[in-house]
C-alpha cells in the first residue's frame, strides 16, 4: 500500500433517523486499486459506499458525522456541489438500471446532461466507455436498439459504460454482480481488474471469493462497524480479528 | 378441495356479471344514442348553423365551440397540472404540508361541477371582468379538471422506478434534468392518460360553461377568447329543457349527443395513438 490516498473516512458515523448504521468508519482507500467491502447483510458497507458519493443526500432524514476527503478536499462541506462530486464518483448498482433508451442514448447520456452536443464526439465518448466497458464487439451493431434487450451481464456493463462516459476518478460498486451468472459475473470481475488501471474502485460484495479475487485491499464491515481493514491477502490468511476469521471461514454471516 | 371450487365459480361468476352489466349499459346508450341520432348526421349537420329558432339546420358553431373550450381546458391545466405534479412528487418534503395539498386536490376533485361553474362566474366572469367567454369557460373547466390531472400525472411520476432517478444523479446530472430527461418520458404515458380523462370531462360538463361561456345562440363563430361561443353539452341542454319545439328537435339532440360522443371518442382516440407509440418506443 504505497500508491497515494484517494479517499480518506474519518469517524464516519451514519444515522437513518435514530438508527445509528455506521459507527465511527475510518478508512484510506488508496488510487488505483480496488477495495472491497465485505460483511453479512445490513453491515453498514453498502451505506457507507453510499456516503462516498452522497446518494444517502437523498434519503429523507439521514444525517452523517464525521469526514470523508476525496483527494483532500472534504466532500461534506457546504462548499462542495454534490453534481460536481458525483461526476468525479461515477456508482454502478447492485441491480442493473439502464433508461428505457437506446444503448447509444444510455452511455450518451452523461455526457450529453453535461452539455456535450457534437455528435462525433459522442460517438467517440460512446465507443470508448463501451470498449473500456468490454462490451463494443457485442452491440457495436446494434447501438439504436433499446438497451432492455441485452441480458442482465450485458446490461450492467452498460451501466459501468454509461458510469465511465463521464469520466469519473472513483467508481463505486455495489454489489454489481450479484444478480448476474457465474459466467457474467466472470466477466464483471476481469473487466473491474482491468478498470483499476485507470480508476479507483470501492466494490462491496456478499462474495468473498470475488473479494479475494478482484480486490487489492478488504474491508470487513459487522453491526456497523469497520472491524478490519487490511491488505486482502492478509485479511484472508491471517484476519486479525477473531470475529474476521469467523465470517470468512464461513462460521456465520 | 371442491368446496374450494365452487366458491371460486362463485366469485368469478361474480365478476363477470359486474363487467357483463358494465358493458351491456355502456352498449345500450351507445346503440341507442346511434340508431336516434343517426338519421340526423349530414354534413350539413355538421358544417351549418341552426336556423328556424334552432328546429333545423346544424350544430357547427357548438361544435367549433366546445373544441375551444376543451382545447382551452387542456392548454391551461395540463401544464399547470403536470408541474404541481412534479413539485408534489419530486420537490416537495414529504410531511404533513404536501399532505394537507393532497388531501385538498383530492377533495377537489369530488366538488360539484357546477360549484365550479359558480366559482367561474364569481372570480373570472365579474371579478376578473372577463365577462362569459371562451376564456372564463376553458378556465373554469380547466380548474374543473386539475384535480384529475395532478392525481394521474402524480401516480404516473411515482410509478417511475427510483432506480432510473438514482442512475442519474449519480452520473452527476442535476435534479431538473434528471427528472426531465430520467423520469418525465417513463411518465408521459400515465399523464396523458389523465389528460384522456380531463378531455373527456371537460367535453362533457355543462354546468360549469352555462355562467361562464355558452350563449343560447351565436350566430357567427367567435372571433376572439373574449366572445361567448354555442357549446354541444349547453346546445344538448336547451334543446331539450327550454326549446319551444321540443319534440321536434328531438333528433337534432340526438344527433347532437352523437357528436360530442364522436368528438371525445376521438380525442381519445389520438392520445392513446400517441402514447402507444411512446410505450413502443420506451422498449
Amino acid at each position: 500500500m504505497t500508491n497515494k490516498t484517494k479517499i480518506e473516512a474519518e469517524k464516519v458515523n451514519f444515522f437513518y433517523g435514530e438508527v445509528r448504521a455506521l459507527k465511527d468508519v475510518s478508512m484510506c482507500v488508496q488510487e488505483n486499486m480496488i477495495t472491497a467491502l465485505i460483511g453479512p447483510s445490513g453491515c453498514g458497507k453498502s451505506t457507507f459506499l453510499r456516503t462516498l458519493n452522497r446518494m444517502n443526500d437523498l434519503i429523507p432524514r439521514t444525517t452523517l458525522a464525521g469526514k470523508i476527503f476525496i483527494d483532500g478536499e472534504d466532500i461534506y462541506s457546504p462548499a462542495v456541489d454534490v453534481v460536481e462530486l458525483r461526476k468525479k464518483v461515477g456508482m454502478v448498482f447492485q441491480k442493473s438500471n439502464p433508461f428505457p433508451k437506446t444503448i447509444f442514448d444510455n452511455v450518451a447520456y452523461g455526457p450529453r446532461a453535461h452539455g456535450v452536443i457534437d455528435k462525433a464526439t459522442l460517438a467517440f465518448i460512446v465507443e470508448k466507455s463501451l470498449k473500456r466497458a468490454a462490451l463494443w464487439d457485442e452491440v457495436k451493431d446494434k447501438l439504436k436498439q433499446s438497451a432492455m434487450e441485452l441480458s442482465g451481464g450485458q446490461q450492467q456493463r452498460l451501466c459501468i459504460a454509461r458510469a465511465l462516459a463521464i469520466n469519473p476518478e472513483i467508481i463505486l460498486m455495489d454489489e454489481p454482480a450479484s444478480a448476474l451468472d457465474p459466467i457474467a459475473t466472470a466477466k464483471i470481475e476481469e473487466l473491474t481488474r482491468d478498470l483499476k488501471k485507470k480508476y479507483t474502485i470501492v466494490i462491496v460484495t456478499h462474495n468473498m471469493q470475488q473479494a479475494a479475487r478482484v480486490s487489492d485491499c478488504t474491508g470487513f464491515f459487522l453491526l456497523g462497524e469497520l472491524i478490519e481493514f487490511n491488505a486482502t491477502n492478509k485479511i484472508f490468511t491471517a484476519p486479525q480479528d477473531k470475529r474476521t476469521e469467523d465470517y470468512i471461514t464461513g462460521r456465520f454471516g | 378441495m371442491k368446496k374450494e371450487k365452487i366458491y371460486q365459480h362463485i366469485a368469478f361468476f361474480g365478476l363477470r356479471l359486474s363487467v357483463l352489466t358494465i358493458i351491456s349499459v355502456l352498449g345500450l346508450i351507445l346503440w341507442f344514442l346511434a340508431k336516434e341520432g343517426f338519421s340526423a348526421l349530414s354534413w350539413e349537420f355538421l358544417t351549418q348553423p341552426p336556423k328556424n329558432g334552432m328546429t333545423e339546420g346544424g350544430i357547427f358553431p357548438a361544435l367549433v365551440g366546445t373544441l375551444y373550450l376543451t382545447s382551452g381546458a387542456i392548454l391551461f391545466a395540463l401544464p399547470l397540472g403536470v408541474f404541481a405534479a412534479i413539485y408534489l412528487t419530486e420537490y416537495a418534503y414529504q410531511g404533513r404540508f404536501v399532505r394537507i395539498i393532497r388531501l385538498g386536490v383530492n377533495n377537489l376533485a369530488g366538488v360539484p361541477s357546477v360549484v365550479f361553474g359558480l366559482f367561474g362566474l364569481a372570480m373570472l366572469v365579474e371579478y376578473c371582468g372577463f365577462g362569459p367567454s371562451i376564456l372564463a369557460g376553458s378556465l373554469t373547466l380547466g380548474i374543473l379538471i386539475l384535480p384529475t390531472i395532478i392525481r394521474t400525472s402524480e401516480e404516473a411520476l411515482l410509478a417511475v422506478p427510483q432506480t432510473y432517478r438514482e442512475a442519474s444523479l449519480a452520473l452527476g446530472v442535476g435534479k431538473w434534468h434528471t427528472i426531465y430527461k430520467a423520469v418525465l418520458p417513463s411518465a408521459i404515458p400515465g399523464i396523458l392518460t389523465g389528460s384522456i380523462l380531463g378531455i373527456g370531462r371537460a367535453a362533457g360538463e355543462t354546468a360549469p360553461i352555462i355562467f361562464t361561456a355558452a350563449c343560447f345562440y351565436a350566430p357567427r363563430l367567435p372571433h376572439s377568447i373574449f366572445d361567448q361561443v354555442m357549446a354541444l353539452p349547453f346546445h344538448l341542454y336547451v334543446l331539450a329543457t327550454e326549446g319551444t319545439h321540443f319534440e321536434k328537435t328531438l333528433p337534432i339532440q340526438y344527433g347532437t349527443a352523437l357528436v360530442l360522443l364522436g368528438l371525445v371518442l376521438g380525442i381519445n382516440l389520438i392520445a392513446i395513438v400517441i402514447r402507444t407509440g411512446l410505450r413502443k418506443k420506451m422498449r
